[in-house]
């Protein structure tokens, strides 16, 4: 491959049916669990922060598929769909955005902090650019150790911005470590539209200056998506060094649920919208002939059962007790 | 066997490298240059590039890299060059290290140790002379440490590697060429501990309490008293969070005063903190107000004389004691 590549156009022939409605079905388990979410928020059943991550399904979908379970992931606080995808139960997952003690992080990390230490999914991290630095030190570990893993790091391209990012890439390039760098760059960093804040907005640039190898690819597309994350995952396995792909998508709902979204026009979100991941996808496999009518519908219940299963559990879900308040802030048994 | 603070530190991680595989140092300059204080002066050679590394200045990136190894399972040893620099690191220490155990519910530990130099005393201006502790004794989540003397420089070291969750140890750039005597024992353990504050003086009139590069200068305003019979006892810290209220509230119950210094700034101090623990619990066996001894509410000057006038100084913690004993 060469150090820097360009797949926005490219892609290869429709997977076998079992996986392409494997994606699709995942892609509607994310976004019918995330209209959920913003339906319960209105009735203040979640609270504080919630990032929808709406229109970007194809990315975790796409590159999820595309690691290993050994693999590590450190995410964002738009980190919803990861979280579910890398197996945490959904169940757990609303539980947690309700604050539940059953949820993946006990209730005290909310829809911005779901961690799965045992699937070594550690986190949403909700400093832009936080996690970049952790990932690079996760990679380090597991060289040090002998260990032969991707760390898959997620975060939107606000983050090239920070400080955390350059210096990232740049060690990871440095010290030759396994980091698979995986931008979703959704154009806007909350309000503010790349071309507003950077003065390079070719990502790849970025990351090409500190001698990472680059893909950039259609992040509406769940296809081109795997097979981009594939490519570079496997380059990260049998060169031990970083990659970065950049997946140009776009989120359809607001940045959180406090944004009037004055930023942007209408028209521009209804144009991304009909190239609205699911939709698109389903639409190619109908006309393959590798989906019906009736499959998509027959997908699209099995999640919204998933979701529907999900919310009773995080309704009957007990609270913490209150006299536990102190707990975690250090580890029992440990000296602090 | 007489011995240098320095030699000290650099002794604790040498045996911290030899004994667990998983412990590695990064930091700048800790390889090649032997460390900015020279503590890690052979370790290049001996341990190789791997596991001295050398790193970029990057404070935030490397921080974070080793909150991710620790993470991943190793036993960082991240040096920060000096405090000064550390903040560059803080999100990463505040947002991460301190912060990723509760977030993930109790799933996930960071054990990590960062150390890193602190203080003022050698003309190196405003950027250079920070003391700021205590922003980080502010923080649930990290373990904070001052070791002020030689065994302490010689023993925090592995229990704060075998601690799981992240610890900040703080070495006043002015104690690296400090020396005492340290037993040499073959075998010897020199682990101590690290939940509680220590009396380096016993003393009965007033109870002087203190931490890091400011001990020394404690002990000797004590020893200036004690020539004119004023005999007061000198606490050090150690630990600077969780604070050990219980060794403070034993020695100022006893002595019934307290003089409290610390090189940081008076507004919002350690030395605040100390103060109030004082009065909550202490209050009624008190026969005079807490007094501080900070440094004055200045950025550290470069010229020697203003740089003495806004720092602590003996002569100022012999002042304080016999205002508060009003002899």
């Amino acid at each position: 491959m060469n150090e820097t590549g360009d797949m926005t156009e490219a892609v290869t022939g429709m997977p076998e049916r079992p996986f392409a409605h494997r994606l699709l079905a995942d892609m509607l388990r994310i976004r019918r669990m995330e209209e959920k979410c913003a339906e319960l928020y209105g009735a203040q059943k979640i609270r504080g922060f919630l990032h929808l991550y709406i229109g970007e399904e194809a990315c975790a979908t796409g590159a999820m598929h595309a690691l290993d379970a050994g693999d590590n992931v450190v995410a964002t606080y738009r980190e919803h769909g990861h979280a579910l995808l890398r197996g945490v139960p959904m169940d757990a997952i609303m539980a947690e955005m309700f604050g539940k003690a059953a949820g993946c992080s006990r209730g005290r990390g909310g829809s911005m902090h779901l961690f799965d230490a045992a699937r070594r999914f550690y986190g949403g991290n909700a400093i832009v650019g936080g996690g970049l630095p952790l990932a690079v030190g996760l990679a380090l570990a597991d060289r040090m150790q002998g260990i032969r893993r991707v760390t898959a790091c997620f975060f939107g391209e606000g983050a090239v911005a920070e400080g955390a990012f350059h210096e990232g890439m740049n060690l990871a390039a440095l010290w030759r470590l396994p980091v698979l760098f995986l931008c979703e760059n959704n154009l806007y960093a909350m309000g503010t539209a790349l071309d507003r804040s950077e003065s390079q907005t070719e990502l790849c640039v970025k990351a090409a200056s500190y001698k990472v190898p680059t893909l950039k690819v259609d992040g509406m597309d769940v296809r081109a998506v795997h097979e981009a994350t594939c490519r570079a995952a496997q380059q990260v396995r049998e060169e031990g060094g970083p990659f970065f792909v950049e997946f140009r998508t776009f989120r359809f709902r607001a940045h959180s649920m406090f944004d009037p979204e004055l930023y942007r026009d209408k028209a521009e979100v209804e144009e991304w919208k009909k190239r609205g991941p699911i939709h698109s996808f389903s639409a190619q496999l109908k006309a393959a002939g590798e989906l019906s009518e009736d499959g998509f519908l027959d997908l699209d219940a099995a999640a919204e059962a998933e979701v529907a299963a999900a919310v009773a559990f995080a309704e009957a879900a007990a609270w913490e007790p209150v006299e536990d308040l102190l707990r975690d802030v250090t580890t029992p048994g440990g000296r602090s | 066997m007489r011995v240098s603070y320095r030699e000290a530190m650099r002794q604790a991680l040498h045996d911290a490298l030899v004994s667990d595989p998983r412990v590695f140092l990064m930091g700048e300059d800790v390889g090649r240059y032997g460390g900015t204080y020279a503590v890690s002066k052979g370790f290049y050679d001996e341990f190789g590039p791997e596991r001295i590394r050398d790193t970029p200045l990057s404070e935030l990136g490397f921080v974070g890299a080793g909150i991710g190894a620790a993470l991943g399972g190793m036993r960082p040893i991240v040096e920060v060059m000096t405090v000064n620099f550390s903040l560059l690191a803080l999100d990463q220490i505040v947002n991460s290290a301190a912060l990723l155990r509760h977030m993930s519910g109790g799933q996930v530990s960071v054990p990590l140790v960062i150390r890193m130099a602190t203080g003022a005393g050698r003309q190196l201006a405003a950027q250079h002379s920070h003391s700021l502790e205590n922003w980080y004794a502010h923080i649930p989540g990290i373990r904070v440490l001052a070791p002020a003397t030689i065994a302490d420089a010689r023993g925090m070291l592995a229990p704060a590697l075998a601690d799981p969750d992240p610890v900040v140890i703080f070495e006043h750039a002015q104690l690296y060429n400090t020396e005492d005597e340290l037993r040499d024992e073959p075998n010897e353990d020199w682990r101590c501990d690290i939940e509680r504050a220590a009396i380096r003086r016993p003393g009965s009139r007033l109870t002087v309490i203190t931490y890091g590069g400011s001990l020394p200068k404690a002990l000797e305003a004590a020893d200036e008293l004690a020539r004119d019979g004023i005999d007061v006892e000198v606490l050090d810290l150690r630990v600077l969070r969780p604070l050990d209220t219980e060794t403070i509230a034993e020695s100022v119950s006893r002595t019934h005063r307290a003089v409290i210094v610390d090189e940081g700034w008076r507004s919002g101090s350690l030395a605040a903190e100390v103060m109030a623990r004082i009065v909550e619990r202490c209050f009624y066996d008190l026969d005079a107000p807490p007094v501080r001894v900070c440094s004055e509410e200045v950025p550290i000057p470069y010229a020697k004389h203003m740089e003495d006038a806004a720092l602590p100084q003996a002569a100022k913690i012999v002042a304080a004691v016999r205002e508060v004993l009003n002899v």
